[in-house]
């Protein structure tokens, strides 16, 4: 998780910025499974929240994917220093 | 009597007809529209009064009076309320001729006079609406309705006068007679409020319980605002000075508003309302008859000197006017034959001078069609070139100077004899002024038909008679002129409805001839000649007052000053001063320190992703330790 975070800090393209994302994501949702067969073996409730976890994170990274496109479309690049100019 | 309400529809959809479809029909098509309405309008009217005053009188002597047409329109509580309908009393009636008579003959004397103008089809459309709401201003059931169609004719007055309006002075012409008589319009308003507020109505007889209570004190109040408006509207002094100016409109405007219908509503209001003003305000009315002798005799003076033809008119329509307002104000009893007379004599005076003035301000624009100028010196002369105009302006100037058997001499001849009754110096004053009356009509009419030809001009124009469309309705005109004076007007009309027998009061009827007939012959010996060395002499003597009639002694310029130096400079520049600087400045402050925090905190955004998500980091951070401590 941590990794995934440093990498979004730190990466300056958005494709590896995704990426870092996704991390972040799988790792909470490893977490989330973990903790649940650790703590609360009887239920199921923490299974449920990282399957469901999962399907947003799809859908997600195909919105984001679909940002970048446009956004290379646009300005030829998906380095976030090239894109500055929605500011203000 | 339902179908009188389409008195009032009719004229209004060819309005809109004409308003909306006129700009795809011809000049012809437009005309007729306008004038075919207003021919059925007339005989509509013709209709009701025959029906009117061949019904029947009710067992007191008087005139049923009707109201075949009323609905609520505004309810303000179960007992006040504003309607709508058509009301038919005498005086009512009365005016439904006049008006719609003397509209007929303008419409169908536009056809030659508006020939070929740009925009024929939007004259058409505002001479329906005028008409339209001159006869709803005097068919309405209660003040209210009255003050909506009182506002409707000083709208469509100020769309007419200001009918070309390519030219400044009509524009400016159109916007003095619409803010003046509008100001005064708030004294009306004011008095139906106050009427309305202590009578408990807005009908013209007021509850006698609410008059019990205490309001019958502020009566003179509310009738004394209600007459304002009138004067206003009737050019009283001081408010007359829009009427001279309204002459900038089409002539046939000037015949049909400016002299016979809708400068005679204040007259009509005072009529109207006059039950409440002998019973509650005879002070109030006493002030109306001084009002109206000043005004009588203050235009007349000016009408002796002005050398604009449609001036002079309107100027002796000014001074006509005050006679009947005199005629109205020396009224003492509500019987006529004590003191009540004058009203009778008002009314008259008012349906003959609707009739012979709209027939000179004709005349006169006949002539000016033909010299193209309204000053005396282009013309001159012209009797050889136009006979017929000639002899109808011949016929008005005689009624107007109160020669018998023409119309004005009988309805003069009441006013005067009531002004008699009610004191000998007011009688005297008003045998004056009916003298200065034949002596400036008669200056006029010389100096347009006989006197100094301007030759030069007249080879050049060929001025000739103008075509039947013209013609036709000045003989109409004349015609009615010669007669109407024989209509025993007592019979239909009398301050308390019952029949009154005229009868010409030989010593005061004697005065009058004779006042007449000196003054015009004053004017033969001033001005038939081709020079005028009398008339010039005398106004060499007099330079200071001729000069000073002839700039209408000076009250344009008075309120010119108070206007603009008074009003404008000592109140409107300060006003004007703190809108901008202060209450601008507070807004204009309010505006720049938003700006200015938001351009000191704009850099925040600075559109680097990862800035954003460090904050956003730290923020979730400091949530975390805030909730673990």
């Amino acid at each position: 998780m941590f990794a995934g975070i440093y990498g979004f800090f730190t990466r300056h393209n958005m494709l590896a910025m995704l990426i870092s994302v996704e991390l972040m994501l799988n790792a909470t949702d490893i977490n989330f499974a973990v903790f649940n067969r650790f703590l609360f073996p009887a239920m199921k409730e923490g299974y449920f929240f990282s399957l469901f976890s999962i399907a947003i994170s799809a859908a997600e990274t195909a919105i984001a994917i679909a940002i970048m496109i446009n956004i290379y479309r646009n300005v030829r690049s998906i380095q976030t220093k090239d894109i500055e100019d929605m500011k203000w | 009597m339902e179908y009188t309400i389409f008195i009032l529809i009719l004229p209004f959809l060819s309005f809109l007809f004409l308003g909306l479809a006129g700009k795809w029909m011809s000049h012809r098509a437009a005309g007729l529209v306008g004038t075919l309405t207003l021919g059925a309008v007339a005989a509509m009217s013709y209709l009701t009064a025959f029906l009117y005053f061949t019904a029947p009188r009710l067992a007191d002597g008087t005139f049923a009076t009707l109201i075949p047409v009323n609905f609520e329109w505004l309810p303000f509580t179960s007992t006040l309320s504003i309607d709508m309908g058509v009301l038919l009393d005498p005086i009512s009636v009365m005016m439904l001729i006049v008006i719609s008579t003397v509209s007929l003959m303008v419409h169908i004397y536009s056809f030659g006079y508006m020939k070929g103008e740009r925009g024929f089809q939007r004259y058409y459309s505002f001479l329906s609406l005028f008409s339209m709401s001159m006869l709803g201003l005097v068919l309405a059931t209660n003040i209210f309705q009255m003050y909506v169609y009182w506002e409707l004719v000083g709208v469509s007055s100020y769309l007419l006068i200001g009918f070309f309006y390519t030219r400044p002075a009509a524009i400016a012409a159109s916007k003095k007679a619409f803010i003046v008589t509008r100001f005064a319009d708030l004294g009306f308003l004011i008095g139906i409020l106050v009427y309305s507020y202590y009578g408990g109505t807005f009908s013209f007889h007021p509850d006698s319980s609410m008059l019990m209570a205490g309001g019958a004190a502020m009566m003179p109040l509310a009738l004394g605002l209600m007459f304002i408006g009138g004067a206003g509207k009737s050019a009283m002094f001081p408010l007359h000075i829009w009427l001279p100016d309204a002459m900038e409109g089409p002539t046939p405007v000037s015949a049909l508003i400016h002299a016979a219908t809708m400068v005679v509503a204040g007259v009509y209001l005072v009529a109207r309302m006059f039950p409440l003003f002998i019973v509650y305000a005879p002070g109030v009315l006493h002030i109306v008859a001084y009002v109206g002798a000043f005004t009588a005799f203050f235009a007349a003076s000016i009408a002796c000197v002005q050398s604009d033809i449609k001036r002079v008119l309107a100027f002796s329509t000014i001074s006509q006017i005050g006679f009947m307002m005199v005629a109205l104000g020396v009224c003492t009893s509500l019987d006529p034959n004590l003191g009540g007379l004058g009203y009778m004599a008002s009314m008259f005076h008012l349906f003959t001078h609707a009739m012979f003035k709209s027939l000179l301000f004709l005349c006169a624009g006949c002539i000016i069609e033909q010299v193209h100028s309204n000053e005396m010196s282009a013309m001159g002369g012209l009797r050889k070139y136009m006979p017929v105009t000639h002899i109808a302006f011949l016929i008005a100037c005689l009624a107007i100077s109160g020669i018998p058997p023409f119309s004005g001499f009988f309805s003069k001849d009441e006013i005067l004899t009531a002004s008699f009754n009610f004191s000998p110096i007011m009688g005297w004053v008003m045998a004056i002024i009916a003298g200065m009356t034949a002596f400036y009509m008669f200056r006029i009419y010389f100096g347009i038909f006989w006197g100094t030809e301007n030759k030069e001009l007249h080879e050049k124009l060929h001025p000739h008679e103008n075509p039947l469309t013209m013609t036709i309705p000045l003989v109409i005109l004349a015609g009615i002129t010669c007669v109407a004076g024989f209509i025993p007007f007592g019979q239909f009309i009398s301050s308390n409805g019952q029949a009154y027998h005229i009868d010409i009061e030989l010593s005061t009827a004697l005065t009058s001839i004779i006042i007449g007939v000196v003054s015009i012959a004053l004017a033969i010996f001033m001005y038939m000649r081709p020079t005028q060395p009398v008339a010039d002499s005398l106004a060499r003597k007099f330079k200071e007052l001729y000069t000073a009639a002839y700039h209408r002694f000076y009250v344009d310029e008075v309120y010119q000053f108070i206007t603009h130096r008074i009003i404008f400079g000592c109140i409107s520049t300060p006003i004007a001063w703190i809108d901008r600087h202060i209450i601008d400045g507070l807004l204009n402050f309010s505006a720049w320190s938003a700006y200015a925090t938001s351009d000191s905190i704009r850099s925040l955004q600075s559109g680097r992703v990862q800035q954003y998500a460090f904050v956003f980091l730290l923020g979730a951070l400091a949530l975390i330790l805030l909730l673990i401590l």
